[in-house]
């Protein structure tokens, strides 16, 4: 494979000798065959990845506080061990719940201390596992090989242990790289579609059982197998999007869309009798703890049915949005293409290239592909004006309501507040005194004032059928009321019935009687 | 034909039919240009900017003097069209053009950073267009998501990691020579978020770098943002497409093709789905692209 010949020149070559490491330079360089090579470069790499949890206990030391007592190393071991377990299909292990499940186990290598400060452990430990610090929170280790031509190169080596990813409504969720688990964990290799069927199967003899703890965690991965599927349906529908002939509409999609369709009927009818067991097991169990979560698994259980719904109205759109997406591409008149196929001549030609040419391509796409912007020119006066302004003081009441414009709306009165004082007064009958309307009209006319007929006559209207119970409710103590005994009212602006107008006393104090007895 | 006819006509210095020019017009055509430069106004809804792309496309006269007072300013006219409007975009060292070091300042200290806010724009594009065919197309919209294309670079980030393992190459960068490290390494071993304090983006992170790509892009009125989905979603719009298609594309093209790459495809769409979709790391809720 390699070509001997240019090793002629690295002879000669001066830096090779005093940059190797002693315990490389130790064989003459022929002996190292490239596959011996290899494998020590693998080996190389594989102890880098502990060298983060030795540096843990190394730098423990440094940090303010007496905290020699705790074994970081452990506690990065038992982090990577719980991120591990809490991974699951498509999000990872919270932190938050990672950082409360250290706590404990901390807590034990140093039980008189305070809590915060085990909490404070557990923080820094996965900080330093994330390598917060570092732009790429990531670690680098530095090892040496022998290119094949024979010169001694050193390498860098990039890994995570810990990463963060993004899981759904902006949330951070973390995730043991493949790093971690082949080197810290060992090789963790399961089977999707048994470890489906086994959870199915735990779930049942689980809830039958009363173990309810478990049983979440069933159901919650069973979540996962239809989150999955949605995932996949969106991928391929996407791909069709961009390319009908992208994706293999003939068998491969049809294929999936029939087993997520029998995966979402069975799940259905499954979760279904579970949602009746756990409920049954929720109203029957004594233990508040296990009432909660139970709780807790019927809305898990509540969810996983949203979500198969939502995938089976999904895949019956999916048949609809591939034959649009047809009409579209297929048989649109094709364009006057423009040649550019910006993925297949400029994304994957320039991702294998080294930095420094691909830098090229990526600037001058930049210069181009931005947009024109305006630039920005200060005035000199506007300068001024913003630096001499007093910052505006921030209310925590907010910003000043503007003071209300208010428009003085005309007196439409008709009747002003004088003639009703004056209406009023001529009505305050004696109650063992009735009057006939007629006899109030001719006294109203008498003060002068022609509204104040109408006014009187209109009250005595409206005392024709008094709200009794609204008066009797507010405590009042009389009321005026009009009674029409059929006399005809002999009048030359008013028709009708002459009313007789009267005072009627309510009980006021039976009525405070009976409020209080209500009450 | 007639283009060329106007075009002589214009070099004559005194025309007899006599289209002067006076500073009114000169104040319209600039005005225009000014339009052109606030690429988030539709021209639909302003209309004295609908009349002056009218008077554009009917009175060659006026337009030469518009285009001319681009010209002046720096800027390159991409199209002139009711839906596109005044598509004026910056020429090389205008006032108006974009420096890769004020558009991110760590750019000017760090080629990998450089490169990854350049592959996120470049990601942007093909993803939005995935097809020739899309980026021809005048009424085709695209639509990206901030998490879709970051996906969509580590899964071709995933593949030249499978191929040169298959081939059993050592991709891992000699520790003096930075700048000879494959590009793709570079954004596979970003980040692609992290927690902080208020609950944002790592800016450094590639959901962050592609997340200001996108936003950039909408501040320039190229893309328009449709919904907080997956990161944010986005759709394109017409000078997007041009810009990408007259300016970006050829540009990087040019570029790649002076480095000796030249890519061979035979004019079909290569962008493909994964082969190995369970692999990726998936994101729950993350949302089917249905249209409501």
């Amino acid at each position: 494979m390699s070509d001997p010949g240019p090793s002629l020149c690295t002879v000669t070559s001066p830096a090779s000798t005093d940059s190797v490491p002693p315990q490389l330079s130790a064989g003459p360089r022929p002996a190292q065959g490239p596959a011996a090579d290899e494998g020590l470069a693998r080996r190389l790499r594989a102890l880098a990845c502990t060298a983060p949890l030795h540096d843990l206990d190394a730098r423990k030391a440094n940090l303010a506080g007496e905290y020699s007592v705790y074994g970081m190393a452990e506690v990065a071991l038992v982090a990577i061990d719980l991120v591990t377990l809490n991974m699951d299909f498509d999000t990872g292990a919270d932190h938050e719940q990672v950082v409360a499940r250290l706590v404990p186990r901390i807590a034990a290598q140093a039980p008189h201390r305070p809590t915060a400060e085990h909490e404070r452990v557990a923080r820094w430990v996965l900080e330093n596992l994330i390598n917060v610090g570092s732009v790429d929170r990531g670690f680098r280790a530095v090892y040496g090989t022998f290119a094949p031509d024979g010169t001694y190169v050193r390498r860098d080596y990039d890994f995570k242990l810990i990463e963060e990813v993004p899981g759904p409504g902006g949330t951070v969720y973390l995730r043991t790289t493949d790093e971690a688990v082949n080197v810290l964990v060992g090789a963790l290799d399961t089977d999707v579609t048994s470890a489906q069927i086994a959870a199915e199967v735990k779930l049942e003899v689980l809830i039958s059982r009363g173990r309810l703890a478990d049983a979440q965690l069933a159901a919650e991965q069973a979540r996962y197998r239809t989150v999955q599927y949605s995932e996949t349906l969106r991928r391929a529908l996407e791909a069709t999007r961009r390319n009908v002939r992208a994706v293999d509409w003939l068998n491969t999609v049809p294929d999936m869309i029939a087993e997520a369709l029998d995966h979402v009927a069975e799940r259905y009818r499954h979760e279904n009798a579970i949602l009746t067991n756990i409920r049954k097991a929720r109203d029957e169990t004594e233990e508040p703890e296990h009432k909660r979560r139970a709780a807790e698994l019927v809305d898990i259980v509540k969810d996983c049915i949203r979500r198969h719904t939502q995938l089976q109205s999904r895949l019956l759109e999916a048949g609809p949005l591939f034959r649009a997406e047809q009409d579209r591409q297929a048989f649109a008149t094709p364009a006057a293409t423009s040649g550019i196929d910006l993925y297949g001549h400029l994304v994957a030609p320039v991702l294998p290239l080294p930095l420094e040419q691909a830098i090229r391509v990526t600037d001058a796409f930049f210069a181009r592909g931005t947009g024109p912007r305006t630039p920005v020119s200060v005035r000199v006066g506007d300068l001024v004006d913003i630096l001499l302004t007093p910052p505006v003081e921030r209310e925590h009441l907010g910003a000043e309501m503007p003071e209300p414009d208010l428009i003085a709306t005309p007196d439409d009165s008709r009747f002003s507040e004088e003639q009703l004082a004056a209406a009023t007064e001529l009505l305050d009958l004696p109650p063992d005194a009735p009057r006939r309307l007629s006899g109030l009209l001719a006294e109203a006319r008498r003060t002068g004032d022609p509204d104040l007929a109408y006014l009187v006559a209109l009250l005595a209207v409206h005392a024709a059928s008094p709200a009794v119970g609204t008066a009797y409710r507010q405590g009042e103590e009389k009321l005026l009321f009009a009674v029409d005994d059929g006399t005809e009212l002999d009048d030359p602006e008013f028709g009708g019935a002459d009313l007789i107008v009267g005072t009627a006393l309510l009980d006021a104090a039976g009525m405070a009687a009976d409020r209080t007895e209500a009450a | 034909m007639t283009e060329h006819v106007e075009w002589s006509e214009a070099e004559t210095p005194a025309p007899p039919a006599s289209t002067a020019v006076t500073p009114a017009d000169a104040a319209d055509a600039a005005r225009l240009v000014a339009f052109g430069l606030q690429p988030k106004l539709a021209p639909a809804r302003d209309q004295e900017y609908t009349e002056l792309l009218r008077r554009y496309r009917e009175d060659p006269a006026f337009a030469r003097l518009a285009d001319a007072v681009a010209a002046g300013l720096g800027l390159v006219v991409l199209e002139v069209s009711p839906r596109a409007g005044m598509a004026v975009t910056a020429a090389e060292d205008s006032v108006f053009a974009v420096r890769m070091g004020d558009y991110a300042r760590r750019t000017a200290a760090d080629s990998g950073d450089r490169f990854l806010h350049g592959l996120a724009h470049l990601a942007v594009a093909a993803l939005a267009f995935p097809r020739p065919e899309d980026l021809a197309d005048d009424s085709y919209i695209g639509r990206v998501t901030v998490n879709g294309v970051d996906a969509f670079v580590r899964q071709a980030c995933r593949r030249l990691e499978e191929r040169a393992e298959e081939r059993g190459e050592n991709t891992d960068p000699a520790t003096d020579a930075p700048g000879l490290e494959a590009a793709w390494r570079i954004w596979a071993r970003r980040s692609a978020t992290g927690a902080t304090k208020d609950a944002r983006r790592p800016a450094a992170s590639t959901t962050g770098i592609v997340a200001k790509a996108l936003a950039f892009l909408t501040d320039s009125g190229f893309l328009q943002r449709t919904g907080d989905d997956n990161g944010g979603t986005y759709r394109t719009t017409a000078r997007y497409q041009l810009q990408v298609r007259d300016m970006a594309g050829n540009a990087a093209l040019a570029e790649l093709s002076e480095l000796g790459v030249v890519p061979v495809t035979d004019g079909t769409a290569t962008l493909l789905p994964a082969e190995d979709t369970d692999d990726l790391d998936l994101v729950t809720d993350a949302g089917l692209p249905f249209h409501s």
